[in-house]
């Protein structure tokens, strides 16, 4: 399955902060098609360093999509069914607008001077993007971790669209233990020389401070025992230790591998954004009461959207506890939530990976959610 | 995807919990296994279906049946809801495991108008004659574990049932006995297989 990628210009979007953005682009890929009652749409929302391409093999570059595993025909988000989409959130750096981007005012990139945004901003451009596809309401929006963040704020901005919501090993807001874990990646950023106070476009790139930084995402995406299985101590190229400080473990040269490649492909400005966003994001504006956040209005509004919560036993970064505070607050107010806590070993990493039960699950609800929408 | 359709053959107390439900209401399952009453209901009478499965392979099944399962524990897991949220709450075959079989009842019928409660009947003549002739803990078709892995850990028979909900007013609305899928109307407690009371 081949995918293009695809693009769309707004003149302007409104922030949070207050600032805006004009114009603004979006980078997008679709998959399936959308049936004559624009009734069969669902939105993939992507994870901190995703993209666009979820699925099928990049026209451009031949790369497999990174949900290529639960997207496609006869899959968990099955594109036989489903007219299925996914575009690069705002701040990215794979094709929508972000500090890499050219600053129409100046000529050049907007680096630091690229407004902060947040998981709210991001779904606000999708929102833009919905309509200007021309899709009413959306069968479904679904996402892990940070894309877990953005299903929940479209279900709590834009409940009219969204029938369905599935959000995966996420949170209604960041822990201090995640806010911290992004904070040192933006200290390595930041503290690399080459960074120059983000104006490195027509230089070299922080390489080693984006490389630091995605070394320590890679652990915390991992757990204890993934890494026991994969790794161990087993020494790399070597029959003994070297005492020296070149690469003497496998997990050593796996993390170098892992974060020389993503400076290929991320941008250091990117990373410090969306951590951004992503530690700002509290789905109750800082008030910590959950019920009004899904329940606006009054006591008595009906929340029709259906949730399904997924999160998994050995995810430490996203833990359950974070996953069954949202799923006992849709309890309360008499919501319509499935809720499971997968068993693996993959960590966080496991939406992405040990998909079997979660294909399962998915497959199931959409199939029942589509059965109500046609109900109705 | 090919659906098959839901059946309730296997456990003839669906049946009257089949008949008792209205159609349209809004059911809490509590214990729900794979969903196949909820689905049933959900199928058949239109209801608004929710469960409660501390299983995590059965609450994947009954996902995937597409009834809405959340994986918690019955015990713990009522207190978030609302006063009077449901119009009925059913406990199928699971009273006898429940830690605190008193509070889960009174959270049933606190979040629920009405309880739909059943229970294999410990009274029934099988189990007493095990006890009698064996002198040990009773092992039957109806009770078919031995006492170390057995899931049920409170006994109980019909008129034990009944007793409970006299004692803290529980207003019981209907009763059936059944011994398979036959409705037992003679000497209930040493015949009846099976106990489903709604209660109010």
């Amino acid at each position: 399955m081949i995918v293009e990628a695809k693009s769309a210009q707004f003149d302007t979007i409104a922030l949070e902060s207050g600032a805006s953005l004009s114009p603004v682009e979006v980078a997008y890929e679709t998959w399936g098609h959308l049936n004559a009652e624009r009734s069969n749409a669902i939105l993939i929302t992507h994870a901190f360093t995703g993209d666009a391409h979820a699925a099928g093999i990049s026209h451009e570059n031949g790369r497999p999509g990174w949900w290529d595993n639960m997207i496609g025909p006869g899959k968990a988000f099955d594109t036989d069914r489903y007219f299925v989409i996914c575009s690069n959130v705002l701040g990215g750096c794979q094709g929508t607008t972000g500090p890499g981007s050219i600053n129409p005012a100046t000529g050049r990139p907007y680096a630091m001077s690229f407004p902060v945004i947040t998981i709210r901003d991001m779904v606000r451009l999708q929102k833009m993007l919905i309509d200007h596809i021309g899709i009413p309401m959306l069968l479904c929006v679904a996402g892990g971790s940070m894309g877990g963040m953005q299903a929940l704020e479209w279900a709590v901005s834009y409940p009219e669209m969204v029938r369905c919501a599935i959000p995966l090993v996420t949170t209604w807001r960041h822990s201090a233990q995640q806010i911290a874990f992004n904070e040192v990646g933006r200290q390595a950023i930041m503290a690399d020389p080459d960074w120059c106070g983000g104006d490195y476009y027509d230089k070299k790139p922080p390489a080693r401070g984006l490389s630091v930084a995605r070394m320590i995402g890679h652990i915390t995406y991992m757990s204890d025992e993934s890494m026991r299985e994969k790794f161990g101590r087993k020494l790399r190229d070597k029959e003994k230790v070297g005492f020296d400080f070149g690469v003497d473990f496998e997990v050593e040269s796996y993390l170098r591998y892992r974060g020389n490649q993503f400076v290929g492909r991320f941008d250091a400005n990117s990373y410090l954004y969306i951590t951004k966003a992503e530690d700002y994001f509290d789905l109750t504006n800082g008030t910590g009461r959950l019920v009004d956040a899904f329940q606006k209005d009054d006591a008595f509004t009906k929340v029709d959207t259906r949730f399904l919560i997924i999160s998994f036993t050995s995810d430490w970064l996203y833990p359950s506890y974070q996953s069954q505070e949202i799923v006992r607050v849709l309890r309360r107010i008499n919501g319509d939530v499935a809720y499971c806590d997968l068993q693996s070993n993959y960590g966080h990493d496991a939406f992405l990976v040990d998909i079997a039960e979660q294909s399962e699950i998915v497959r199931g609800f959409l199939d029942s959610t589509a059965r109500i929408a046609r109900a109705a | 995807m090919v659906r098959e359709p839901v059946t309730l053959t296997e456990r003839p107390d669906f049946h009257v919990i089949g008949e008792i439900i209205q159609p349209g209401s809004k059911v809490l399952d509590l214990g729900c296994g794979e969903g196949e009453l909820l689905a049933w209901l959900v199928e058949n009478k239109n209801v608004l279906a929710r469960g409660v499965e501390i299983s995590p392979a059965q609450v994947r099944k009954a996902i995937a049946r597409g009834v809405s399962v959340y994986q918690g524990d019955i015990d713990e897991g009522l207190a978030d809801y609302p006063d009077k949220a449901f119009d009925y709450v059913i406990l199928s075959q699971t009273l006898q495991e429940t830690r605190s079989p008193l509070q889960v009842l009174k959270e049933m019928l606190r979040v629920g108008r009405q309880a739909i409660i059943s229970f294999p009947n410990f009274g029934h003549w099988t189990v007493r004659a095990a006890m009698l002739f064996t002198g040990q803990a009773p092992k039957t078709k109806l009770f078919p574990y031995n006492w170390y892995n057995s899931p049920n850990i409170h006994f109980l028979s019909i008129n034990d049932f009944e007793d409970l909900c006299r004692e803290n007013g529980f207003r019981i609305e209907r009763r059936d006995f059944l011994a398979g899928a036959r409705k037992v109307r003679l000497l209930p407690n040493l015949l009846g297989k099976t106990a489903v009371f709604l209660v109010g």
